[in-house]
Protein backbone atom coordinates (compact mmCIF):
# COMPACT_ATOMS: atom_id res chain seq x y z
CA UNK A 1 0.00 0.00 0.00
CA UNK A 2 1.46 3.28 -1.09
CA UNK A 3 -0.03 6.71 -0.52
CA UNK A 4 0.11 9.40 -3.18
CA UNK A 5 2.44 12.34 -2.68
CA UNK A 6 -0.56 14.57 -2.08
CA UNK A 7 -1.88 12.31 0.69
CA UNK A 8 1.52 12.36 2.37
CA UNK A 9 1.77 16.13 1.98
CA UNK A 10 -1.63 16.64 3.64
CA UNK A 11 -0.76 14.13 6.35
CA UNK A 12 2.45 15.99 7.08
CA UNK A 13 0.93 19.47 6.91
CA UNK A 14 -2.77 19.12 7.51
CA UNK A 15 -4.81 22.29 6.89
CA UNK A 16 -7.46 23.58 9.29
CA UNK A 17 -6.82 21.30 12.26
CA UNK A 18 -8.61 22.52 15.34
CA UNK A 19 -11.92 23.59 16.82
CA UNK A 20 -14.22 26.54 16.06
CA UNK A 21 -15.63 28.23 19.14
CA UNK A 22 -19.38 28.66 18.78
CA UNK A 23 -19.59 26.88 15.43
CA UNK A 24 -22.68 27.04 13.22
CA UNK A 25 -22.57 23.28 12.76
CA UNK A 26 -20.78 20.22 14.18
CA UNK A 27 -20.56 16.83 12.49
CA UNK A 28 -19.13 13.76 14.18
CA UNK A 29 -18.64 10.43 12.47
CA UNK A 30 -16.92 7.09 12.95
CA UNK A 31 -15.69 5.35 16.06
CA UNK A 32 -12.48 3.70 17.20
CA UNK A 33 -13.67 0.18 16.35
CA UNK A 34 -13.04 0.73 12.67
CA UNK A 35 -10.09 2.97 13.37
CA UNK A 36 -11.28 6.39 12.30
CA UNK A 37 -13.16 9.20 13.99
CA UNK A 38 -13.69 12.70 12.67
CA UNK A 39 -15.27 15.84 14.09
CA UNK A 40 -15.93 18.74 11.72
CA UNK A 41 -16.82 22.27 12.78
CA UNK A 42 -18.20 24.83 10.30
CA UNK A 43 -18.86 28.56 10.29
CA UNK A 44 -21.48 29.73 7.76
CA UNK A 45 -21.95 33.26 6.44
CA UNK A 46 -24.76 34.13 4.01
CA UNK A 47 -25.16 30.54 2.87
CA UNK A 48 -21.43 30.18 2.27
CA UNK A 49 -18.99 28.11 4.30
CA UNK A 50 -16.64 30.65 5.81
CA UNK A 51 -14.46 28.38 7.89
CA UNK A 52 -13.92 24.69 8.58
CA UNK A 53 -11.92 23.06 11.33
CA UNK A 54 -11.53 19.39 12.17
CA UNK A 55 -10.12 16.89 14.64
CA UNK A 56 -9.39 13.37 13.48
CA UNK A 57 -8.37 10.11 15.13
CA UNK A 58 -7.16 7.75 12.47
CA UNK A 59 -4.68 6.62 9.89
CA UNK A 60 -2.70 8.71 7.45
CA UNK A 61 -5.49 8.59 4.89
CA UNK A 62 -8.10 9.72 7.42
CA UNK A 63 -6.01 12.75 8.38
CA UNK A 64 -5.25 13.67 4.74
CA UNK A 65 -8.92 13.23 3.80
CA UNK A 66 -10.05 15.51 6.64
CA UNK A 67 -7.53 18.11 5.59
CA UNK A 68 -8.50 18.14 1.92
CA UNK A 69 -12.24 18.11 2.67
CA UNK A 70 -11.77 21.22 4.80
CA UNK A 71 -9.95 22.90 1.94
CA UNK A 72 -12.53 21.86 -0.61
CA UNK A 73 -15.43 23.10 1.51
CA UNK A 74 -14.19 26.55 2.49
CA UNK A 75 -15.75 29.22 0.24
CA UNK A 76 -18.39 26.90 -1.21
CA UNK A 77 -22.12 27.49 -0.89
CA UNK A 78 -24.01 25.05 1.32
CA UNK A 79 -25.52 23.43 -1.79
CA UNK A 80 -22.14 22.95 -3.47
CA UNK A 81 -20.50 21.69 -0.28
CA UNK A 82 -23.23 19.07 0.05
CA UNK A 83 -22.32 17.89 -3.43
CA UNK A 84 -18.73 17.00 -2.41
CA UNK A 85 -18.65 13.21 -2.63
CA UNK A 86 -16.18 10.64 -1.39
CA UNK A 87 -15.19 10.07 -5.00
CA UNK A 88 -14.32 13.76 -5.39
CA UNK A 89 -12.22 13.63 -2.22
CA UNK A 90 -10.24 10.58 -3.34
CA UNK A 91 -9.73 12.14 -6.78
CA UNK A 92 -8.52 15.39 -5.27
CA UNK A 93 -5.94 13.42 -3.23
CA UNK A 94 -4.61 11.69 -6.33
CA UNK A 95 -6.32 8.43 -5.39
CA UNK A 96 -6.42 6.33 -2.22
CA UNK A 97 -5.47 2.69 -1.67
CA UNK A 98 -8.50 0.46 -2.30
CA UNK A 99 -8.82 -0.69 1.31
CA UNK A 100 -8.75 2.94 2.51
CA UNK A 101 -11.64 4.12 0.38
CA UNK A 102 -13.96 4.06 3.37
CA UNK A 103 -11.82 6.74 5.04
CA UNK A 104 -12.58 9.17 2.23
CA UNK A 105 -16.26 8.35 2.70
CA UNK A 106 -15.99 9.53 6.26
CA UNK A 107 -14.56 12.96 5.41
CA UNK A 108 -17.38 14.03 3.11
CA UNK A 109 -19.92 12.43 5.47
CA UNK A 110 -18.59 14.32 8.49
CA UNK A 111 -18.78 17.59 6.55
CA UNK A 112 -22.34 16.81 5.42
CA UNK A 113 -23.28 16.02 9.00
CA UNK A 114 -21.93 19.38 10.14
CA UNK A 115 -23.94 21.11 7.40
CA UNK A 116 -27.05 19.13 8.34
CA UNK A 117 -26.53 20.19 11.94
CA UNK A 118 -26.37 23.82 10.76
CA UNK A 119 -29.51 23.43 8.61
CA UNK A 120 -31.40 21.79 11.47
CA UNK A 121 -30.55 24.69 13.76
CA UNK A 122 -31.72 27.16 11.10
CA UNK A 123 -35.13 25.50 10.89
CA UNK A 124 -38.06 26.77 12.94
CA UNK A 125 -38.98 24.53 15.87
CA UNK A 126 -42.22 23.41 14.11
CA UNK A 127 -40.31 22.31 11.07
CA UNK A 128 -37.77 20.47 13.16
CA UNK A 129 -40.53 18.62 14.99
CA UNK A 130 -42.05 17.45 11.72
CA UNK A 131 -39.26 15.16 10.61
CA UNK A 132 -39.36 11.93 12.52
CA UNK A 133 -38.80 10.05 9.27
CA UNK A 134 -35.30 11.44 8.88
CA UNK A 135 -34.35 9.87 12.20
CA UNK A 136 -35.59 6.48 11.14
CA UNK A 137 -32.65 5.96 8.78
CA UNK A 138 -30.18 6.17 11.63
CA UNK A 139 -31.90 3.41 13.52
CA UNK A 140 -30.18 0.69 11.50
CA UNK A 141 -26.58 0.54 12.54
CA UNK A 142 -23.75 -1.93 12.27
CA UNK A 143 -23.90 -4.32 15.26
CA UNK A 144 -20.10 -4.37 15.41
CA UNK A 145 -19.01 -0.74 15.14
CA UNK A 146 -22.40 0.98 15.36
CA UNK A 147 -21.69 2.75 12.09
CA UNK A 148 -24.64 4.10 10.12
CA UNK A 149 -26.25 1.82 7.53
CA UNK A 150 -28.65 2.61 4.73
CA UNK A 151 -30.60 -0.62 4.86
CA UNK A 152 -29.28 -4.13 5.19
CA UNK A 153 -26.02 -4.85 3.42
CA UNK A 154 -23.74 -7.89 3.29
CA UNK A 155 -20.96 -5.98 5.02
CA UNK A 156 -20.61 -2.74 6.97
CA UNK A 157 -19.25 0.10 4.86
CA UNK A 158 -17.50 1.53 7.86
CA UNK A 159 -15.74 -1.42 9.49
CA UNK A 160 -16.06 -4.04 6.72
CA UNK A 161 -17.55 -6.60 9.12
CA UNK A 162 -19.51 -9.33 7.36
CA UNK A 163 -23.20 -9.01 8.12
CA UNK A 164 -26.41 -10.95 7.65
CA UNK A 165 -30.03 -10.61 8.60
CA UNK A 166 -31.38 -11.84 11.92
CA UNK A 167 -34.09 -14.38 10.95
CA UNK A 168 -36.26 -13.18 13.87
CA UNK A 169 -36.27 -9.39 13.77
CA UNK A 170 -34.55 -8.67 10.45
CA UNK A 171 -31.90 -6.43 11.97
CA UNK A 172 -28.28 -6.78 10.86
CA UNK A 173 -26.10 -9.18 12.87
CA UNK A 174 -22.48 -10.15 12.40
CA UNK A 175 -21.61 -13.67 11.34
CA UNK A 176 -19.96 -14.08 14.75
CA UNK A 177 -22.92 -13.05 16.92
CA UNK A 178 -24.27 -15.98 18.88
CA UNK A 179 -27.45 -14.16 19.71
CA UNK A 180 -29.06 -11.19 17.96
CA UNK A 181 -28.02 -8.01 19.81
CA UNK A 182 -31.47 -6.51 19.11
CA UNK A 183 -34.06 -9.22 19.76
CA UNK A 184 -31.78 -11.71 21.61
CA UNK A 185 -32.84 -14.56 19.34
CA UNK A 186 -30.23 -17.34 19.18
CA UNK A 187 -28.39 -17.40 15.85
CA UNK A 188 -27.09 -20.40 13.99
CA UNK A 189 -23.54 -19.18 13.64
CA UNK A 190 -20.73 -21.58 14.20
CA UNK B 1 18.60 11.73 7.57
CA UNK B 2 19.41 9.04 10.09
CA UNK B 3 17.88 5.65 9.24
CA UNK B 4 16.94 3.34 12.08
CA UNK B 5 15.52 -0.10 11.42
CA UNK B 6 13.39 -1.32 14.30
CA UNK B 7 11.27 -3.82 12.41
CA UNK B 8 13.02 -7.13 13.01
CA UNK B 9 9.65 -8.90 13.30
CA UNK B 10 8.80 -7.93 9.73
CA UNK B 11 12.18 -9.20 8.51
CA UNK B 12 15.74 -9.02 9.80
CA UNK B 13 18.39 -7.83 7.31
CA UNK B 14 20.48 -10.46 5.57
CA UNK B 15 23.75 -11.09 7.40
CA UNK B 16 26.75 -10.42 5.11
CA UNK B 17 28.15 -13.91 5.77
CA UNK B 18 24.79 -15.33 4.73
CA UNK B 19 24.71 -13.46 1.44
CA UNK B 20 28.31 -14.55 0.71
CA UNK B 21 27.35 -18.16 1.37
CA UNK B 22 24.38 -17.83 -0.98
CA UNK B 23 26.13 -16.04 -3.82
CA UNK B 24 27.83 -19.05 -5.51
CA UNK B 25 24.43 -20.73 -5.79
CA UNK B 26 23.03 -17.69 -7.59
CA UNK B 27 25.95 -17.65 -10.05
CA UNK B 28 28.23 -20.53 -11.00
CA UNK B 29 26.84 -23.38 -8.87
CA UNK B 30 23.76 -24.19 -10.88
CA UNK B 31 21.72 -27.27 -11.62
CA UNK B 32 18.96 -29.27 -9.94
CA UNK B 33 19.46 -30.98 -6.59
CA UNK B 34 17.72 -34.13 -7.81
CA UNK B 35 19.98 -34.59 -10.87
CA UNK B 36 22.30 -37.55 -10.79
CA UNK B 37 25.19 -35.75 -12.50
CA UNK B 38 28.02 -33.90 -10.79
CA UNK B 39 26.23 -30.52 -10.93
CA UNK B 40 23.27 -31.95 -9.02
CA UNK B 41 25.44 -33.79 -6.53
CA UNK B 42 27.24 -30.57 -5.51
CA UNK B 43 23.92 -28.97 -4.77
CA UNK B 44 22.63 -31.93 -2.84
CA UNK B 45 25.65 -31.79 -0.54
CA UNK B 46 25.02 -28.08 0.05
CA UNK B 47 21.31 -28.59 0.80
CA UNK B 48 22.02 -31.43 3.21
CA UNK B 49 24.63 -29.35 5.01
CA UNK B 50 22.08 -26.56 5.36
CA UNK B 51 19.55 -29.05 6.70
CA UNK B 52 22.08 -30.13 9.28
CA UNK B 53 22.84 -26.51 10.26
CA UNK B 54 19.13 -25.69 10.53
CA UNK B 55 18.51 -28.81 12.64
CA UNK B 56 21.41 -27.78 14.88
CA UNK B 57 19.69 -24.52 15.78
CA UNK B 58 16.79 -26.38 17.41
CA UNK B 59 18.60 -29.59 18.46
CA UNK B 60 16.79 -31.71 15.88
CA UNK B 61 18.09 -34.45 13.59
CA UNK B 62 18.61 -33.28 10.05
CA UNK B 63 16.09 -35.76 8.63
CA UNK B 64 13.47 -34.09 10.83
CA UNK B 65 13.79 -30.76 8.99
CA UNK B 66 11.60 -29.97 5.95
CA UNK B 67 12.34 -26.79 4.05
CA UNK B 68 9.38 -24.61 3.08
CA UNK B 69 8.93 -21.24 1.39
CA UNK B 70 7.77 -19.31 4.46
CA UNK B 71 6.81 -19.55 8.11
CA UNK B 72 3.20 -19.34 6.96
CA UNK B 73 3.71 -22.37 4.75
CA UNK B 74 5.34 -24.29 7.60
CA UNK B 75 2.34 -23.46 9.81
CA UNK B 76 -0.14 -24.49 7.11
CA UNK B 77 1.83 -27.68 6.51
CA UNK B 78 1.83 -28.58 10.21
CA UNK B 79 -1.74 -27.71 11.13
CA UNK B 80 -3.45 -29.08 8.03
CA UNK B 81 -1.03 -31.95 7.43
CA UNK B 82 -1.15 -33.25 11.01
CA UNK B 83 -4.91 -32.80 11.37
CA UNK B 84 -5.68 -34.58 8.11
CA UNK B 85 -3.26 -37.42 8.82
CA UNK B 86 -4.73 -38.08 12.27
CA UNK B 87 -8.43 -37.41 11.69
CA UNK B 88 -9.40 -41.04 12.21
CA UNK B 89 -8.66 -40.54 15.89
CA UNK B 90 -10.72 -37.36 16.13
CA UNK B 91 -11.41 -34.02 14.50
CA UNK B 92 -10.81 -31.49 17.25
CA UNK B 93 -7.97 -28.97 17.37
CA UNK B 94 -6.90 -26.59 20.13
CA UNK B 95 -5.22 -23.23 19.45
CA UNK B 96 -4.33 -20.28 21.61
CA UNK B 97 -6.28 -17.06 21.09
CA UNK B 98 -3.17 -15.25 19.87
CA UNK B 99 -1.96 -17.45 17.03
CA UNK B 100 -0.58 -16.05 13.79
CA UNK B 101 -3.07 -15.76 10.93
CA UNK B 102 -1.41 -18.68 9.12
CA UNK B 103 -2.35 -20.97 12.02
CA UNK B 104 -5.76 -19.38 12.63
CA UNK B 105 -6.83 -19.57 9.01
CA UNK B 106 -5.44 -23.07 8.52
CA UNK B 107 -7.72 -24.12 11.35
CA UNK B 108 -10.59 -22.18 9.75
CA UNK B 109 -10.08 -24.15 6.55
CA UNK B 110 -10.21 -27.35 8.58
CA UNK B 111 -13.48 -26.19 10.17
CA UNK B 112 -14.96 -26.09 6.69
CA UNK B 113 -14.00 -29.75 6.37
CA UNK B 114 -15.85 -30.60 9.57
CA UNK B 115 -13.14 -30.16 12.21
CA UNK B 116 -13.94 -28.23 15.35
CA UNK B 117 -11.54 -25.75 16.95
CA UNK B 118 -11.20 -24.47 20.51
CA UNK B 119 -9.33 -21.22 21.20
CA UNK B 120 -7.64 -21.11 24.59
CA UNK B 121 -7.69 -17.61 26.14
CA UNK B 122 -4.58 -15.80 27.39
CA UNK B 123 -4.10 -13.55 30.39
CA UNK B 124 -3.46 -9.79 30.26
CA UNK B 125 0.23 -10.38 29.51
CA UNK B 126 -0.66 -12.77 26.72
CA UNK B 127 0.44 -15.87 28.64
CA UNK B 128 -1.28 -19.20 27.95
CA UNK B 129 -2.08 -21.20 31.10
CA UNK B 130 -1.23 -24.89 30.49
CA UNK B 131 -4.17 -25.89 32.69
CA UNK B 132 -6.48 -24.05 30.27
CA UNK B 133 -5.02 -26.13 27.45
CA UNK B 134 -5.66 -29.24 29.53
CA UNK B 135 -9.29 -28.21 30.02
CA UNK B 136 -9.73 -27.64 26.29
CA UNK B 137 -8.51 -31.13 25.35
CA UNK B 138 -11.28 -33.66 24.67
CA UNK B 139 -11.14 -37.33 23.72
CA UNK B 140 -11.39 -36.41 20.03
CA UNK B 141 -8.60 -33.79 20.22
CA UNK B 142 -5.72 -34.67 17.92
CA UNK B 143 -3.61 -31.51 17.80
CA UNK B 144 -2.68 -28.52 19.93
CA UNK B 145 -0.98 -25.68 18.07
CA UNK B 146 0.39 -22.83 20.10
CA UNK B 147 3.05 -20.24 19.41
CA UNK B 148 6.31 -20.12 21.29
CA UNK B 149 6.50 -16.32 21.23
CA UNK B 150 4.21 -13.62 19.91
CA UNK B 151 5.59 -11.21 17.34
CA UNK B 152 2.93 -8.69 18.32
CA UNK B 153 3.38 -8.52 22.08
CA UNK B 154 6.71 -10.30 22.57
CA UNK B 155 5.46 -12.73 25.20
CA UNK B 156 7.28 -16.08 25.39
CA UNK B 157 4.89 -18.90 26.26
CA UNK B 158 5.42 -21.81 28.70
CA UNK B 159 5.61 -24.22 25.78
CA UNK B 160 7.34 -27.03 27.66
CA UNK B 161 4.54 -27.14 30.24
CA UNK B 162 1.88 -26.93 27.53
CA UNK B 163 3.49 -29.78 25.59
CA UNK B 164 3.65 -31.93 28.73
CA UNK B 165 -0.08 -31.47 29.31
CA UNK B 166 -0.81 -32.46 25.72
CA UNK B 167 1.39 -35.53 25.70
CA UNK B 168 -0.20 -36.69 28.96
CA UNK B 169 -3.39 -36.98 26.93
CA UNK B 170 -1.72 -38.37 23.82
CA UNK B 171 -2.27 -35.21 21.75
CA UNK B 172 0.23 -33.93 19.18
CA UNK B 173 1.82 -30.52 19.69
CA UNK B 174 2.85 -28.07 16.98
CA UNK B 175 4.44 -24.75 17.83
CA UNK B 176 4.76 -21.69 15.65
CA UNK B 177 8.24 -20.60 16.74
CA UNK B 178 8.80 -18.21 13.84
CA UNK B 179 9.30 -15.16 16.06
CA UNK B 180 11.37 -17.09 18.59
CA UNK B 181 13.70 -19.47 16.74
CA UNK B 182 17.13 -17.97 16.20
CA UNK B 183 16.46 -15.27 18.81
CA UNK B 184 16.06 -17.35 21.95
CA UNK B 185 17.30 -20.90 22.59
CA UNK B 186 14.84 -23.43 21.16
CA UNK B 187 15.49 -27.07 21.96
CA UNK B 188 12.81 -29.33 20.53
CA UNK B 189 13.94 -32.28 22.69
CA UNK B 190 13.64 -30.35 25.92
CA UNK B 191 10.40 -28.64 24.82
CA UNK B 192 9.20 -32.05 23.63
CA UNK B 193 7.08 -30.82 20.72
CA UNK B 194 6.13 -32.91 17.68
CA UNK B 195 6.37 -30.15 15.13
CA UNK B 196 7.76 -26.61 15.10
CA UNK B 197 7.90 -23.86 12.48
CA UNK B 198 10.85 -21.51 12.02
CA UNK B 199 11.69 -18.87 9.45
CA UNK B 200 15.11 -17.70 8.20
CA UNK B 201 14.25 -14.02 7.86
CA UNK B 202 13.73 -13.84 11.62
CA UNK B 203 17.41 -14.65 12.22
CA UNK B 204 19.22 -12.68 9.51
CA UNK B 205 18.59 -15.26 6.79
CA UNK B 206 16.91 -14.84 3.43
CA UNK B 207 13.21 -14.15 2.92
CA UNK B 208 11.20 -16.94 1.34
CA UNK B 209 13.00 -19.62 3.32
CA UNK B 210 11.66 -21.42 6.34
CA UNK B 211 11.36 -24.90 7.73
CA UNK B 212 9.13 -27.27 9.60
CA UNK B 213 10.62 -29.56 12.19
CA UNK B 214 8.65 -32.80 12.35
CA UNK B 215 9.59 -35.42 14.91
CA UNK B 216 10.68 -38.70 13.35
CA UNK B 217 7.82 -41.16 13.18
CA UNK B 218 5.00 -38.57 13.32
CA UNK B 219 2.64 -38.98 10.38
CA UNK B 220 1.78 -35.95 8.26
CA UNK B 221 0.07 -35.46 4.92
CA UNK B 222 2.34 -34.09 2.15
CA UNK B 223 1.81 -30.37 1.68
CA UNK B 224 2.70 -30.14 -1.99
CA UNK B 225 2.10 -33.27 -4.01
CA UNK B 226 4.57 -34.02 -6.76
CA UNK B 227 8.15 -35.18 -6.82
CA UNK B 228 10.38 -36.70 -4.19
CA UNK B 229 11.87 -33.48 -2.79
CA UNK B 230 11.80 -33.10 1.01
CA UNK B 231 11.17 -36.86 1.36
CA UNK B 232 8.06 -36.57 -0.78
CA UNK B 233 6.32 -34.39 1.76
CA UNK B 234 6.88 -31.06 0.09
CA UNK B 235 7.47 -31.39 -3.64
CA UNK B 236 9.01 -28.73 -5.85
CA UNK B 237 12.51 -27.91 -7.04
CA UNK B 238 14.60 -26.74 -4.10
CA UNK B 239 15.48 -23.05 -3.69
CA UNK B 240 19.13 -23.97 -3.19
CA UNK B 241 20.58 -20.50 -2.61
CA UNK B 242 17.86 -19.73 -0.08
CA UNK B 243 18.23 -23.04 1.71
CA UNK B 244 22.02 -22.58 1.92
CA UNK B 245 21.38 -19.08 3.28
CA UNK B 246 18.98 -20.40 5.89
CA UNK B 247 21.54 -23.00 6.98
CA UNK B 248 24.27 -20.40 7.32
CA UNK B 249 21.95 -18.04 9.20
CA UNK B 250 20.95 -20.85 11.56
CA UNK B 251 24.58 -21.66 12.27
CA UNK B 252 25.39 -17.99 12.95
CA UNK B 253 22.31 -17.65 15.17
CA UNK B 254 23.32 -20.68 17.21
CA UNK B 255 26.88 -19.43 17.67
CA UNK B 256 26.15 -15.72 18.13
CA UNK B 257 22.80 -15.73 19.93
CA UNK B 258 24.20 -14.90 23.35
CA UNK B 259 26.47 -12.15 22.01
CA UNK B 260 23.69 -10.64 19.91
CA UNK B 261 21.26 -10.64 22.80
CA UNK B 262 23.72 -9.12 25.24
CA UNK B 263 24.00 -6.16 22.82
CA UNK B 264 20.28 -5.86 22.16
CA UNK B 265 18.85 -6.43 25.64
CA UNK B 266 20.07 -3.18 27.24
CA UNK B 267 18.64 -1.23 24.31
CA UNK B 268 15.30 -3.00 24.62
CA UNK B 269 15.21 -2.39 28.35
CA UNK B 270 16.04 1.27 27.85
CA UNK B 271 13.04 1.64 25.53
CA UNK B 272 10.77 -0.14 28.00
CA UNK B 273 12.00 2.02 30.86
CA UNK B 274 12.07 5.42 29.18
CA UNK B 275 9.33 5.63 26.55
CA UNK B 276 6.23 5.14 28.74
CA UNK B 277 7.57 7.88 31.03
CA UNK B 278 8.26 10.27 28.15
CA UNK B 279 4.66 10.08 26.91
CA UNK B 280 1.58 10.03 29.12
CA UNK B 281 -1.04 7.29 28.71
CA UNK B 282 1.26 4.84 26.99
CA UNK B 283 1.47 1.22 28.15
CA UNK B 284 3.76 -1.71 27.49
CA UNK B 285 1.92 -4.71 26.05
CA UNK B 286 2.91 -8.33 26.69
CA UNK B 287 4.91 -9.93 29.46
CA UNK B 288 7.90 -7.91 30.64
CA UNK B 289 9.80 -10.85 32.11
CA UNK B 290 9.08 -13.66 29.67
CA UNK B 291 9.80 -11.67 26.57
CA UNK B 292 11.67 -11.85 23.26
CA UNK B 293 15.03 -10.08 23.70
CA UNK B 294 14.58 -7.92 20.60
CA UNK B 295 10.98 -6.94 21.17
CA UNK B 296 9.22 -3.93 22.71
CA UNK B 297 5.53 -3.27 22.19
CA UNK B 298 3.29 -0.44 23.32
CA UNK B 299 -0.18 0.96 23.02
CA UNK B 300 -0.41 4.72 22.85
CA UNK B 301 -3.81 6.07 23.77
CA UNK B 302 -5.88 8.51 21.68
CA UNK B 303 -3.99 8.05 18.39
CA UNK B 304 -3.79 5.46 15.69
CA UNK B 305 -0.87 3.17 14.81
CA UNK B 306 -0.55 3.80 11.10
CA UNK B 307 -0.34 7.55 11.60
CA UNK B 308 2.51 6.90 14.09
CA UNK B 309 4.29 4.59 11.64
CA UNK B 310 4.09 7.16 8.84
CA UNK B 311 5.35 9.90 11.13
CA UNK B 312 8.23 7.75 12.36
CA UNK B 313 9.04 6.78 8.77
CA UNK B 314 9.34 10.47 7.87
CA UNK B 315 12.04 10.60 10.54
CA UNK B 316 13.77 7.54 9.08
CA UNK B 317 12.53 5.08 11.69
CA UNK B 318 10.94 1.74 10.72
CA UNK B 319 8.51 0.10 13.17
CA UNK B 320 5.25 -1.90 13.02
CA UNK B 321 1.75 -1.81 14.44
CA UNK B 322 -1.23 -4.09 14.93
CA UNK B 323 -3.80 -1.35 14.41
CA UNK B 324 -6.83 -1.92 12.20
CA UNK B 325 -5.67 0.66 9.69
CA UNK B 326 -2.31 -0.99 9.12
CA UNK B 327 -3.94 -4.33 8.44
CA UNK B 328 -5.46 -4.78 5.02
CA UNK B 329 -8.53 -6.29 6.66
CA UNK B 330 -9.09 -3.09 8.67
CA UNK B 331 -9.69 -5.04 11.85
CA UNK B 332 -7.99 -4.52 15.18
CA UNK B 333 -5.45 -7.21 15.98
CA UNK B 334 -7.05 -10.29 17.55
CA UNK B 335 -3.94 -10.57 19.74
CA UNK B 336 -4.48 -7.16 21.32
CA UNK B 337 -8.19 -7.82 21.82
CA UNK B 338 -7.33 -11.22 23.36
CA UNK B 339 -5.17 -9.58 26.06
CA UNK B 340 -8.19 -7.48 26.97
CA UNK B 341 -7.46 -4.15 25.29
CA UNK B 342 -10.45 -2.25 23.95
CA UNK B 343 -10.65 -1.31 20.28
CA UNK B 344 -9.56 2.30 20.79
CA UNK B 345 -6.43 1.34 22.70
CA UNK B 346 -5.61 -1.50 20.28
CA UNK B 347 -5.59 1.09 17.47
CA UNK B 348 -2.63 2.77 19.12
CA UNK B 349 -0.41 -0.29 18.90
CA UNK B 350 3.26 0.09 18.15
CA UNK B 351 6.06 -2.50 17.97
CA UNK B 352 9.78 -1.76 17.94
CA UNK B 353 11.93 -4.82 17.27
CA UNK B 354 15.68 -4.51 17.38
CA UNK B 355 18.33 -5.87 15.07
CA UNK B 356 21.93 -6.62 16.02
CA UNK B 357 23.20 -3.51 14.20
CA UNK B 358 21.14 -1.09 16.30
CA UNK B 359 23.24 1.27 18.39
CA UNK B 360 22.47 3.17 21.53
CA UNK B 361 22.52 6.35 19.41
CA UNK B 362 19.61 4.92 17.39
CA UNK B 363 17.57 4.43 20.51
CA UNK B 364 18.42 7.92 21.77
CA UNK B 365 17.36 9.31 18.40
CA UNK B 366 14.03 7.49 18.69
CA UNK B 367 13.54 8.76 22.24
CA UNK B 368 14.21 12.24 20.89
CA UNK B 369 11.79 12.29 17.99
CA UNK B 370 9.02 10.18 19.51
CA UNK B 371 7.36 12.56 22.00
CA UNK B 372 6.86 15.40 19.45
CA UNK B 373 5.28 12.92 16.99
CA UNK B 374 2.81 11.80 19.62
CA UNK B 375 2.10 15.38 20.61
CA UNK B 376 1.37 16.40 17.00
CA UNK B 377 -1.00 13.48 16.37
CA UNK B 378 -2.74 13.98 19.69
CA UNK B 379 -3.28 17.66 18.92
CA UNK B 380 -5.40 16.45 15.99
CA UNK B 381 -7.26 13.76 17.93
CA UNK B 382 -10.85 14.32 19.09
CA UNK B 383 -10.34 11.54 21.66
CA UNK B 384 -7.40 13.35 23.22
CA UNK B 385 -9.40 16.60 23.29
CA UNK B 386 -12.16 14.80 25.21
CA UNK B 387 -9.62 13.31 27.61
CA UNK B 388 -8.15 16.73 28.33
CA UNK B 389 -11.57 18.28 28.89
CA UNK B 390 -12.37 15.57 31.41
CA UNK B 391 -9.02 16.10 33.08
Amino acid sequence: MIYSEKVMEHFENPRNVGVIENPDGIGEIGNPVCGDMMTFYIKVNENRIDDVKFKTFGCGAAIAVSSIVSEMAIGKTIEDALKISNKDVAKELGGLPKNKMHCSNLGADALHKAIQNYLDKEKTPEKAAAEPSAKKKDEISCPFCEGPMEGLESFCKQCHTELKECPECGDPVTTKNETCPHCKAPLKNK
Amino acid sequence: MRKVYLDHIAAAPLHPEVSSAMMPFLTDKYGNVQSIHLFGQHLQTAVEEARCQTAGLINAKSEEVYFTSSGSEANNFAVKGLALAHQKKGRHIVLSAIEHQSVLYSAKSLEKLGFSVTHVPVDKQGVIDPSDVKKAIKTETILVSTLLASSEIGTVEPLKEIAAVCHDQDVLVHSDAVAAAGNIPVDIRSLDVDALSLSANQFYGPQGNAALFLKKGVRILPFIDGGIQESGRRAGTENVAGIVGMGKAAELARMNMAARNSKILPLRDKLIAVLPNAVERMIVTGDIKHRLPHHVSFCVEFIEGEAMLLSLSMKGIAASSGSACTSKALKASHVLLAIGLDHALAQGSLVFSLIEDNKEKDIDYLLDVFPPIIERLRSMSPLYAKYQEEK
